[in-house]
């Protein structure tokens, strides 16, 4: 449908902030009696130390190792047995831990989360339990099948070049049997203060008493400085890289062809053109790539472009980046793919595009927003994961306008942009093959 | 000093929902909800798609795949582009028991969505170019999926456990795959996708009882009953040694056991779901907390009840480092054989009640998930009732009754097993635990 005719999502946001620096986000939507909890740290997988890759990983499965008053099972017992379901995530630039709940639990989840918050239980009997435990979770999604961490682990080694940026942030073995307690303990002292972390409560909730609640279990906890995030950002690649990357288990071969973007905070409007521009590319059986690669030249099994390195467009800050990656039945058709991958970027950033390709596109992509936004536990994660990385919750419910400004040429220049010389190209080799 | 952890405040109810549903003349069911929240509608057809015919898997995963390439005229990038156009997604699925027809839509345009259906259920083109492209696709799809240790392990247990019954058939072979021709997944869905039997499920923005008269209009023209198709009972699972599959090069040991369950509808279900969980249904249950929180041996264990058309099976779970693989099957034995022989205790049924519940709320909160819940149960006959009367079910349900469905269906002795990792470091350590089959 037309731009103008979209519809968007209108949500009710308090915002607030505690004398200890803490933001929080309260999203009141009394429609089912449900709640979700989210706390997010700024701090990621880009701010680990040389010789400690993996360590903001390993350090998130330690927040859940018991706290201040837990013992250790006791976080997952209470807020499973209340109702609840919980997790934690690792991300570039920040880490969350959150639970959806029965909101007769609203106030035992903030109390967990406060708690843990106050003083995880860091010990060296957990620390070594949960190494057991992060090195089985490496084991079962990376090194013992096939595709395993590709291409997350593997092309930013390629495309990036500062330590924070490159580096395999799940970890090598080596690295993380080398954390210690006292790395924890100063890593928990730096990065987990309140004034670096947003907390966002959503749903079926009253706002003078969850501000409350809020003040009542985060206000006594100390304040702490922030600490400074230094720019990671790195300019566009200038010449062509291109590397191998062998996989034991898999049996075709497969390529990701990885761009630098521009700072997605700074850069919003041209940001919403790249993802719009993935779309164009990927998104069905009507897209550019699909058409051409899969369909009339039959060169590759599946192809996909997508715009953030973990597939979330507004996940990280500077810098992001922009991945085509395709599966192919035979090794020799690389130089192909690559050549029909620039042709159809050159026919958008020459032709443009065809009379309501942009519309068609554009509607599905907000509607796959808003059914994004249809779980409680979703909509919390995002209001908390807006506020921390573009500092504005609301912007959430903006996206769709937004989007909706996004112009024909402003999609042709980000096309433009994707030039052989500026991309890294990570083959696949497949060892499984027969 | 410790401060105490809140307690838990009076529950508040949930809202009550609006639903309608029709049979429509074609035999064609179909079960409408008014669920606003965001403005989208959700769609979930079902089509029975149980067969014994040997050449059934491959035709019907054909058939899925290359059901959206064409039809009433429209050329696959126009079906995609009219879906699209409509903020919409449609895609097709297929397992054992049915093929699905899977979409959602901005809830204006669900008129316009279910037209598009209409016109793929009654005139799909399946040109042979396009089902060639699927066919090639497929076959190389196929070789991606039999490289995951998971999916080795799944099929090595459904042939272990169901032999020769279609159930056992997670995939179909490539080269039957290769065989088949357009003609042949014309044919099929003249005789298989049928109204009669089918069920339609729309969740959403939407005034329930209008949706479906936009149903009953848009699908007017499909029409007809399945060709019928004899499918034998399920088998009983045999027990026996534990049969290991080698992967050379394994850095992990894929342990899949499995056993019989009882159907939603069975009255030991709600003590099942409780014992499951307390299992190792959820993160703080028994396997979880020995071999994971405990021992460290993996990244997490899971035991599930899975429900098909002819039978309901429990199933576990479990990706261990290669060095542990026996003390792991050792432990998981412990935990099955302590919980088939001791009663659980009155603190874990209280707890895993209130998540059965509790979860049962949160995975029916959203559109996408009451309607894909809501098509299951349709699938053997169940429906809103059975969602909204299992909260009260699951709190009737004691101890006593735990322990015993524990004692039925968790007794180690019962349950069948493969374990897939690098059989030269692993048949050693595990004969000596018992048999071993390779």
């Amino acid at each position: 449908m037309p731009a103008a005719t979209l519809p968007a999502p209108s949500f009710e946001l308090v915002q607030h902030t505690l004398d200890n620096g803490l933001r929080v986000v309260l999203a009141p939507d009394r429609s089912a009696p449900v709640v979700g909890i989210a706390v997010l740290y700024d701090v990621g997988m880009r701010s680990e130390p040389e010789g400690r890759t993996g360590f903001a990983h390993l350090f998130e499965h330690l927040m859940f190792q018991g706290s201040a008053n837990l013992e250790k099972l006791e976080h997952f017992r209470y807020v499973q047995s209340s109702g609840g379901t919980f997790n934690g995530s690792t991300h570039l630039d920040y880490t969350n831990y959150f639970e959806a709940l029965p909101s007769n639990a609203l106030e035992r989840g903030l109390f967990l989360e406060a708690d843990r918050m106050l003083s995880p239980r860091i010990t060296e009997e957990n620390l070594a339990n949960q190494l057991d435990v992060v090195k089985n979770e490496i084991r079962v999604n990376v090194l013992n099948r096939p595709y395993g961490g590709f291409p997350w682990i593997y092309l930013p080694a390629v495309l990036f070049d500062s330590f924070a940026n490159s580096h395999n942030g799940y970890g090598g073995f080596e690295d993380l049997e080398s954390a210690t307690v006292a790395d924890a303990k100063d890593f928990f002292n730096r990065y987990y203060a309140p004034a670096n972390a947003v907390l966002a409560v959503a749903g079926d909730l009253a706002v003078d008493e969850t501000l409350e609640l809020v003040e009542h279990h985060f206000g006594p906890i100390t304040k702490r400085r922030k600490p400074r995030r230094p720019n990671f950002g790195e300019p566009p690649l200038s010449s062509e890289r291109r590397e191998r990357h062998d996989d034991p288990h898999a049996p075709m071969p497969a390529v990701a062809i990885g761009y630098r973007v521009g700072d997605p905070v700074r850069g919003l409007n041209g940001h919403l053109a790249m993802l719009l521009l993935a779309e164009v590319l990927s998104d069905g059986d009507a897209s550019r790539l699909q058409q051409r690669l899969v369909q009339r030249d039959h060169l590759v099994t599946d192809i996909s472009a997508y715009l953030g390195e973990f597939g979330d467009p507004f996940d990280e800050r500077d810098p992001s980046a922009f991945t085509i990656t395709a599966h192919y039945p035979d090794a020799r058709s690389l130089d192909a793919i690559l050549a029909a991958v620039d042709d159809e970027l050159d026919r958008i950033a020459t032709d443009g595009l065809e009379p309501g390709e942009l519309d068609r596109v554009r509607t599905r992509l907000v509607s796959v927003l808003m059914r994004e936004l249809d779980s409680v536990l979703n909509r919390t994660l995002e209001f908390a994961k807006f506020e921390l990385i573009y500092g504005r919750a609301d912007l959430v419910a903006e996206l769709p306008g937004r989007l909706a400004a996004v112009s024909e040429s402003a999609i042709r220049k980000a096309a433009a942009t994707l030039r052989p010389d500026r991309r890294a190209v990570l083959e696949l080799v497949a060892g499984g093959a027969q | 000093m410790t401060t105490p952890v809140p307690d838990l405040t009076k529950p508040r109810k949930a809202r009550k929902l609006s639903l309608a549903e029709r049979s429509l003349d074609s035999g064609l069911r179909v079960v409408a909800v008014r669920k606003p929240g965001v403005p989208l509608a959700e769609v979930r057809l079902r089509v029975p798609a149980l067969s014994a015919r040997p050449t059934h898997p491959a035709r019907i995963s054909l058939l899925s795949d290359a059901m959206l390439t064409g039809a009433a005229g429209l050329d696959r990038a126009g079906v995609a582009a009219a879906v699209q156009a409509l903020g919409g997604d449609l895609s097709v699925s297929v397992d054992a028991d049915r093929l699905l027809v899977g979409g959602n839509v901005l809830a204006t345009n669900l008129p316009a969505l279910l037209r598009l259906i209409a016109s793929v259920l009654t005139e799909p083109s399946y040109a042979p170019r396009e089902v060639a492209t699927e066919r090639d696709r497929l076959v190389e799809r196929l070789t991606i999926a039999r490289s995951r240790p998971g999916v080795i392990a799944s099929e090595a247990l459904g042939l272990r456990m169901w032999g020769r019954h279609p159930y056992a058939v997670d995939l179909p072979q490539p080269e039957a795959v290769a065989a088949t021709t357009a003609a042949q997944v014309r044919r099929l869905h003249d005789e298989l996708i049928r109204p009669d039997g089918a069920t339609l499920v729309i969740v959403g923005d939407v005034s329930p009882k209008r949706a479906l008269d936009q149903v009953e209009k848009a699908l007017a023209g499909w029409t007809g009953s399945p060709l019928a198709s004899k499918v034998p009972a399920l088998p009983a699972s045999p027990a026996g040694p534990l049969l290991i599959v080698d992967r050379p090069g394994a850095v992990q040991s894929s342990l899949r056991l499995g056993g019989e369950a009882v159907p939603r509808s069975d009255p030991r279900y709600p003590a099942l779901q409780l014992a499951n969980l307390i299992f190792g249904g959820y993160f703080s249950s028994r396997w979880t907390e020995n071999i994971r929180e405990d021992k460290g041996y993996t990244y997490g264990p899971h035991s599930r009840i899975d429900h098909h058309v002819l039978g309901s099976t429990l199933m576990f779970d479990v990706e261990v480092a290669t060095e542990v693989t026996a003390p792991s099957v050792l432990e998981t034995r412990y935990e099955l054989g302590r919980i088939a022989s001791l009663p659980v205790t009155e603190a874990e049924v209280a707890a895993v009640r209130q998540y059965a519940i509790g979860t049962l709320a949160l995975g029916t909160a959203t559109q996408a998930g009451l309607a894909s819940n809501l098509s299951a149960l349709a699938g053997v006959g169940l429906g809103l009732d059975w969602i909204l009367g299992h909260p009260a079910r699951l709190t009737a349900t004691g101890v006593d009754e735990v322990s015993a469905a524990a004692a039925e269906f968790f007794a180690p002795a019962r349950l069948t097993g493969v374990v897939v990792g690098n059989a030269a470091r692993i048949a050693e350590p595990l004969a000596a635990l018992g048999d071993v089959e390779q």
